[in-house]
């Protein structure tokens, strides 16, 4: 019998798996840029370094397969060589990182939403096999979909050791605007596709991208709505996200997020405050449990985190 | 053969199992017919009659199935019931859509009780600040786009079957389509999902917020083939129309010039909407059919489309056009008005009716090939079935690498289905060893079950069967698919003795 396509024989990949090993409290640090999403580290875990470099890059075929270690900085500046980009969150950090709390990036609405460029994903499992998820192509239903399940799961299912991401070319032009009169919830219906929409109460961002010609009229309808200019990059943003309904933006408790950046359309905020805690309903928070459990039945993978607060 | 071994099986296992396959004698009511009747309606469960024997296949070769009692609830509530009941008995449940599945993932396995979404068709809201419209299970897709249409939208993925399938039926498939090059399957467009798990819970996964809490448990879902539980109600993303379209059209002396193009469309850096390709065996049942204006001299055509702002369209279809040129286009036109466009459309939708003019039986597979190895794995394609000596027609989604070889034939010919099988099988090894994948997106079903060793470790695949506990520890749903027999975790014993090759 043939060799299964996605047998695993990167020997960085093999040593992480190596080092995971079979017992003990175990959790991966990378840049530590979100270290304390999902809530402190049991004390006494051991932590490992995932592995680096990029493993294949294939710009005509839109995947870049890479070690999670890899900074997103690093990996962008490789994509950028050829003109491509992904929807990685450039906010510092690893992939690894990013991809284990599910983090967009600033410019979803143009970029995409992470969990949906994550094509192919390999973990140390907690008993220190890897294991690997979906396939190297960017079309793919073969199987089920452990790619989608490990966005966001903050290492509790498995240590994440490679991605393949989908990329995408970076547009002919880029531009951020900045109005303080615009209705910021008016920009969805004046433009068809703004990569960015963000409002910090009083003043609104909007990022064009495309064709020059396009940005120009895009930029064109805009005007009807506000007098926009163009600035160098969007706001600052504050550490912690929130995640609201688009329409919830409209009503936004101020007092509660103290200073803050919304993304329009898309419902993340970056506060000042931390989101209060949300509860999981109990027929999620029991599907859940028993995810955790199939996949780390000793609780060994980073302990003391939880995701939503499952178990 | 086969397919005879698999149904006598069946047969066995279900007199095995006391239960009730068979049509109960008349004025003896079965008690799960009975509880199933209460908890809905007499007119809404069905033990026999035509409709129970179109349950036994979907669109795909696969005619093994049995099926139990026929269900159509109205409501979660109604779902619920129908699980708990069946649990109680020990049956399997199947969800089933409108049966276009081409993979046979919706074929019934062991008598169990259909739960079918025709009776929940309804859109429930369409919300256009929050970019999202929640429908039932069973609206047809193409239906939910129109419907979208007076609010400026559509859905974006667009199965060839868009005019019968539903977006229960997407979500359980993954489904993509020709749009999907640029806008992504279903799964991109998916937020939220409330579901019905086996043992009765209902359950709302993911989110219409930016980052919904938890596990992913929505993208776990979406894909699953009907085997995690019944969807009840989903929450779409709705796209904008594009102010703008441009549709051409290539003809290319071979298959490979038009692939080449492809590849280097996409390598200068253009996402087009769409990149499809038929060749000169489809593009000729297609004329023959529709007359939608294909040039039948070409040896291949590529249809690209491009949609947006219609100055950046523009540019963009001048250099698909130029690409092409310097790839061996002899000719590239582009279609003046919509009634072209749609009729261009039309044929390439309709492609899969057109072959019933060339031959009664057709088997379409379904593959993925890394694009810049499009040329020679079709090529291999058809070298392999010239071998077996069967008819292969070539139409895909060249964009995405996505091949559809469809092998045209008549099933009375003695011999021609092993060869069909044999060429089949020849295909998917083809398409993996070019570092592709099984399907791009019909899934697996029990079609491909035994190739996913070819794709999959043993631990890769014990892995999958994990996800699967967790939403259902018994395996009761959609029992005996996707996974082989061996890593089918719990999977009812009553399957057990399915013979692994159902497709002879």
């Amino acid at each position: 019998m043939e060799t299964p396509l996605l047998t695993v024989d990167d020997p960085k990949l093999l040593a992480f798996a190596e080092a995971v090993g079979a017992e003990g409290q175990v959790s991966v640090s990378g840049n530590r840029t979100r270290w304390l999403a999902g809530g402190a580290l049991a004390e006494h875990t051991r932590i490992l370094q995932a592995p680096t470099g990029m493993v294949a890059y294939s710009p005509e075929e839109m995947t870049a397969q890479v070690r999670v270690g890899t900074t997103v900085d690093e990996f962008h500046a490789q994509l950028a060589e050829k003109g491509q980009r992904s929807a990685l969150p450039e906010r510092g950090g690893t992939i690894g990182g990013a991809i284990s709390v599910g983090e967009n990036a600033v410019s979803s609405l143009g970029r995409g939403r992470l969990r949906t460029a994550v094509l192919q994903i390999r973990y140390v499992s907690a008993d220190g096999r890897v294991v690997s998820g979906g396939g190297p192509t960017v079309k793919n239903v073969t199987g089920f979909d452990l790619p989608r399940l490990m966005v966001g799961s903050l290492g509790t299912l498995g240590l994440l050791a490679e991605a393949t991401i989908r990329t995408n070319p970076i547009p002919a032009v880029s531009q951020w605007l900045r109005s303080d009169d615009a209705d910021p919830f008016a920009v969805p219906a004046a433009v068809l596709k703004p990569s960015a929409i963000l409002w910090d109460g009083s003043s609104t961002w909007v990022e064009l991208e495309g064709h020059g010609v396009d940005v120009a009229a895009e930029r064109r309808r805009l005007g009807s709505i506000g007098v926009f200019e163009e600035v160098d990059r969007p706001p600052a943003l504050y550490a912690n996200r929130w995640s609201l309904q688009p329409s919830e933006l409209r009503t936004i408790d101020s007092l509660a997020t103290g200073a803050f950046v919304a993304s329009i359309g898309m419902g993340t905020v970056w506060a000042e405050n931390p989101q209060p805690a949300r509860l999981l309903s109990p027929e999620v928070a029991l599907i859940s449990r028993r995810m955790k459990h199939e996949f780390d039945p000793t609780g060994r993978l980073n302990p003391g985190r939880t995701v939503g607060g499952a178990e | 053969m086969a397919l005879k071994k698999l149904t006598d099986a069946i047969a066995k296992i279900t007199s095995v199992k006391g239960g009730s396959a068979e049509t109960p004698a008349p004025n003896v009511v079965d008690p799960l017919h009975r509880e199933l009747r209460e908890a809905l309606s007499a007119d809404r469960v069905q033990v026999e009659g035509a409709h129970m024997s179109l349950m036994k296949r979907d669109a795909s070769v696969f005619d093994g199935g049995v099926a139990g009692p026929l269900c159509y609830p109205e409501s979660a509530a109604e779902v619920s019931a129908i699980m708990k009941i069946a649990d109680k008995y020990g049956r399997a449940v199947v969800p089933r859509g409108a049966g276009t599945g081409l993979a046979g993932g919706a074929i019934p396995l062991g008598a169990p009780v259909v739960i079918s979404a025709m009776k929940m068709t309804s859109i429930l809201e369409v919300d256009v600040e929050n970019r999202i419209a929640w429908v039932e299970p069973g609206v047809i897709n193409l239906d939910l786009t129109r419907h979208l249409g007076q609010f400026g939208f559509h859905f974006a993925p667009d199965p060839s079957s868009q005019q019968v399938c539903t977006i229960g039926g997407n979500v359980a498939n993954n489904s993509g389509g020709p749009h999907c090059l640029a806008y992504g399957v279903t799964n991109a467009h998916v937020v939220a999902l409330e579901v019905v798990l086996p043992s009765g819970e209902v359950a709302v996964l993911g989110g219409i917020d930016a980052e919904p809490l938890g596990y992913d448990l929505r993208g776990a879902f979406v894909g699953s083939e009907g085997t995690l539980g019944f969807t009840t109600k989903v929450a779409v993303t709705i796209t904008p129309n594009a102010p703008d379209v441009r549709t051409l059209l290539l003809s290319f002396e071979t298959v490979r010039d038009a692939a080449t193009t492809v590849s280097a469309i996409i390598a200068a850096g253009i996402v087009p909407a769409a990149l499809e390709v038929m060749d000169q065996r489809i593009t000729e049942a297609v004329e023959a059919y529709v007359g939608a204006g294909y040039p039948t001299d070409a040896g291949a055509v590529l249809l690209a489309e491009v949609d947006g702002l219609p100055d950046g369209i523009a540019i963009d279809a001048e250099r698909i056009a130029e690409i092409g040129r310097a790839n061996g286009a002899t000719d590239v036109r582009q279609a003046e008005t919509e009634q072209e466009r749609a009729l261009l459309w039309k044929g390439r939708k309709t492609a899969f009716g057109a072959i019933a003019q060339i031959a009664p039986d057709y088997y379409l597979h379904d593959t993925v090939v890394p694009r810049s190895k499009l040329a020679d794995v079709l090529e291999e394609v058809y070298a392999i079935a010239d071998r077996h000596d069967v008819l292969v027609m070539n139409v895909f989604h060249a964009g995405d690498g996505n091949l559809h070889p469809l092998l045209v034939f008549d099933a009375r010919e003695p011999g021609k289905l092993d060869a069909v099988h044999a060429a089949g099988a020849e295909i998917v090894e083809a398409s993996v060893a070019a570092g592709g994948v099984l399907s791009g997106e019909h899934g697996v079903g029990v079609e491909k079950q035994a190739y996913m060793h070819r794709m999959f470790t043993d631990d890769d695949m014990d892995h999958q069967a994990r996800l699967r506990r967790a939403f259902d520890p018994d395996c009761r749903a959609n029992p005996g698919k996707v996974l082989p027999m061996g890593h089918s975790c719990a999977d009812i014993q009553s399957l057990r003795s399915v013979p692994e090759k159902v497709w002879g």
